[in-house]
């Protein structure tokens, strides 16, 4: 890490479920920011606060379960802590789930990190009957204890001084150090000695903790090790036999025993220090998983929730973007503005190139307001736990092809039913813990039907079905589907083969009301990354397609051809005007290309409008601009300040205008257009 | 028995876990070690994966998985 002086660095670590980003967002506020860990699609999010003049730099980790180098969160976590070595560690930890998160929180001790104790939710573990002797905790672990309630906002500056504290005062504490028993602790004696003899080694690591993870058969510390030293080998070798020699004595590999001494020693510190002040009372969790998981009730409810979010973010979310979209195109004309003004059968390239890259962008960002709706609904789905139930039910259908029970949101986005989008299809993937069935989903996603396939659909079934449209549209969105499926199967037993695939384990967290301020947060976090994102791509694409539609371009005959159509156009329509025409002065020249612009912009200008009263500002407005064409753009019948005003002059250009003009109607945007649809 | 053989509401006791690899770590950094007690709550909709409680907490996971868990009813 980019250490400067009187910066801390603090990790938060955590597994899980234990209210780890509520913590993180509690302790930093509003100055965040989301990064990727390098090479891979998990956020990295590093915030800050002060604390007694010196800044805390603080990094979310991953959650997890534990610190082996089977995942790529665990494999991430760990990593930062040993590369970076963190000033402290703060380990979130659910206050009602102690025995198990404590198995966590012993291999970061064991790291040799000077760990802080948050423990999170202490009030939803009073409610169950949970007392927690929190001195005795502290004592017993050897390291500082905080009680927080994270999604109250309690505990927060008692943490933020006990970071700092611990920071200040490292030395002086000495943590629990875990003994694996008579069977186990000679090898790893004999092991840490031996490590203690690689200098490198045992500058960047804690021999202890070198031991365990070699003794565990460590893939990752094992290739470790080797690089580190030159003699690796030697201690590998030794692993090995050492590994050997107890599987065969004892029966069962060292890292069983680890781990079983890891849960013995947290049963016991959780007997001592916690106190059932009454019996496991029925939580709420029990009693709605009852309902949500039943085989009758279940994919009902699975069945309304994904109607409701279609509901809600694809369809209320459409007629928010009626209101939103006039802003995009008043932006776009806005720009337009300082252009070089249009030609008449094409653009010049200052203006059609921009127009072109700006119509790409905002035909995305027209679909902002889904996507504010529908990332919201993610968190919330998220944060209530309802995720992890869609999963469980759904995983049977899914595994069969490769892919995961998580893998049906991410679809669901992209566009089961008819209308979704792949962007936030993808972006729901990162929650797939399973590399193979994340790779094989993200794959499939751009197959489902979203919201741009749907106008190419209806285009399709009108021309070559419209008798059985309803049919035919769900033939498409079915077949879809059941390709998009097959692909995935091919793809993990292919291509995705050799990626890797983890087993489904997942835990069932307790339901929780989410709060406003963290699904806010995660979805305008989720908006702007989106934002970010697809300003830069569109514009390198919107670039490349422009260049690829315009280059080589017309060849000279046909260039000639077009441009004489023009001419020949503009000829007719002289020639119908007659030679007496009233309006021949004002349509003659340059002035025929200013009045095409002219009746271009208000024909936009009504499209926009809704009420009359509206309408009528407009006309006023450009009747103002230029009255003599304003006369010709309503074929002499006009409403002006209430009054019909019927002007018999242009009756004779009345149809040539119409025709004629039609004809040679402007190509302004034509690019854009062409663009907009290529890129979507 | 095996843990996909206990019948819902029933109770048992890990004995073992067969499984190598990340399966094994994960099912052991779970809590899934010899003496803890397991209740099996309920089938999904479709029949796989269960959900059990132990240690405190809920947790799902495939029969194929459950296989690997070696138990005693209680």
């Amino acid at each position: 890490m980019n250490e400067k002086a009187g910066e801390i660095l603090v990790a938060v670590a955590g597994q899980p479920n234990s209210g780890k980003s509520t913590i993180f967002n509690l302790l930093t506020g509003a100055r965040q920011h989301v990064a990727n860990y390098p090479g891979v699609t998990i956020e990295k999010k590093i915030g800050s606060f002060y604390s007694n003049g010196d800044k805390v730099v603080v990094v979310d980790l991953p959650g997890t379960y534990s610190l082996t180098s089977y995942t790529q969160e665990e494999r991430i976590a760990r990593d930062f802590l040993l590369l970076e070595r963190p000033e402290v560690v703060v380990d979130i930890v659910d206050a009602s789930n102690l025995e198990r998160n404590l198995y966590l929180t012993f291999q970061l001790i064991e790291m040799g990190l000077p760990v802080v104790l948050d423990l999170n939710m202490v009030d939803v573990a009073k409610r169950r009957g949970f007392e927690i002797n929190i001195e005795e905790l502290s004592r017993q672990l050897g390291i500082p204890i905080v009680p927080t309630i994270g999604n109250k906002g309690r505990g927060k500056n008692e943490l933020r001084q006990i970071i700092h504290s611990t920071y200040k005062n490292k030395q002086r504490i000495t943590p629990l150090r875990l003994d694996y028993g008579g069977t186990l602790e000679p090898i790893l004696k004999s092991l840490e000695e031996e490590l203690s003899g690689y200098p490198r080694l045992m500058e960047h690591y804690s021999g202890r903790w070198l031991a365990v993870r070699l003794m565990e058969g460590d893939s990752e510390v094992q290739r470790l090790v080797q690089q580190q030293s030159q003699r690796g080998e030697d201690i590998l070798d030794k692993v090995a036999r050492a590994r050997e020699h107890f599987i065969r004595d004892h029966k069962k590999s060292p890292e069983k025993v680890i781990a079983q001494e890891r849960y013995r020693v947290a049963g016991k510190i959780v007997e001592n220090c916690v106190k059932r002040t009454k019996p496991a009372p029925k939580t709420l969790t029990d009693r709605i998983d009852k309902v949500v998981c039943n085989k009758f009730f279940g994919p009902i409810i699975l069945a309304a929730t994904i109607y409701g979010l279609y509901q809600l973010a694809i369809v209320q979310g459409y007629k928010l973007a009626e209101y939103t979209w006039p802003l995009l195109a008043g932006f776009r004309d806005f720009i337009a503005l300082f252009l070089p003004s249009q030609g008449f059968i094409s653009d010049p390239i200052l203006r059609a190139m921009p127009l072109g890259v700006i119509d790409g962008i905002i035909a995305v960002l027209n679909y902002i307001p889904i996507f504010i709706i529908l990332f919201a609904l993610i968190a919330i789905l998220e944060d209530t736990g309802y995720m992890a139930r869609m999963a469980f039910i759904l995983d049977r259908v899914f595994r069969y092809f490769g892919l995961h029970g998580h893998s049906v949101l991410p679809l669901i986005l992209g566009g089961v039913c008819v209308g979704g989008c792949a962007i936030p299809g993808v972006m729901a993937c990162r929650g797939i813990k399973d590399e193979r069935a994340r790779m094989a989903t993200i794959l499939i996603v751009p197959l489902m039907n979203c919201m741009a396939k749907i106008p190419l659909y209806v285009l399709l079934i009108g021309m070559f079905f419209a008798e059985q449209k309803a049919q035919m549209m769900f033939f498409i969105s079915t077949i879809t589907i059941i390709i998009a499926l097959a692909v995935a199967k091919i793809l993990t037993l292919t291509v995705l083969r050799k990626k890797e695939s983890a087993p489904f384990i997942l835990e069932m967290p307790a339901y929780h009301l989410p709060t406003f301020s963290g699904v806010m947060r995660r979805c305008i976090e989720r908006v702007w990354l989106f934002v970010k994102k697809i300003i830069t791509v569109v514009i390198i694409v919107a670039a490349i397609v422009y260049a690829l539609i315009n280059y080589p371009g017309l060849n000279k005959e046909r260039d000639a051809y077009y441009k004489n159509q023009a001419n020949q156009a503009i000829q007719t329509f002289y020639e119908k005007m007659g030679d007496n025409s009233p309006y021949t002065k004002v349509l003659s020249g340059s002035k025929l290309m200013e009045f095409t612009t002219y009746w271009d912009g208000y024909k936009k200008a009504r499209m926009g409008a809704k009420t009359e009263q509206a309408k009528q500002t407009i006309d006023q407005k450009f009747y103002s601009k230029n009255p003599e064409f304003f006369k010709v753009v309503k074929r002499g019948k006009y409403e002006l300040n209430g009054k019909k005003i019927v002007d018999k002059m242009p009756k004779r250009l009345r149809k040539p205008t119409g025709s004629y003009l039609k004809q040679g109607r402007s190509f302004e945007g034509k690019e854009g257009k062409k663009l907009s649809h290529q890129v979507i | 028995m095996t843990l996909d053989e206990v019948k819902i509401g029933q109770e048992c006791s890990i004995v073992d876990v067969q499984a190598e690899g990340a399966l094994g770590q994960r099912l052991l950094d779970m809590g899934f070690v010899p003496g803890t007690r397991i209740k099996v709550i309920r089938n999904a909709p479709l029949v796989d994966p269960v959900e059990i409680f132990m240690k405190g907490y809920f947790l799902s996971l495939r029969h194929v998985e459950a296989k690997a868990v070696e138990v005693v009813l209680l």
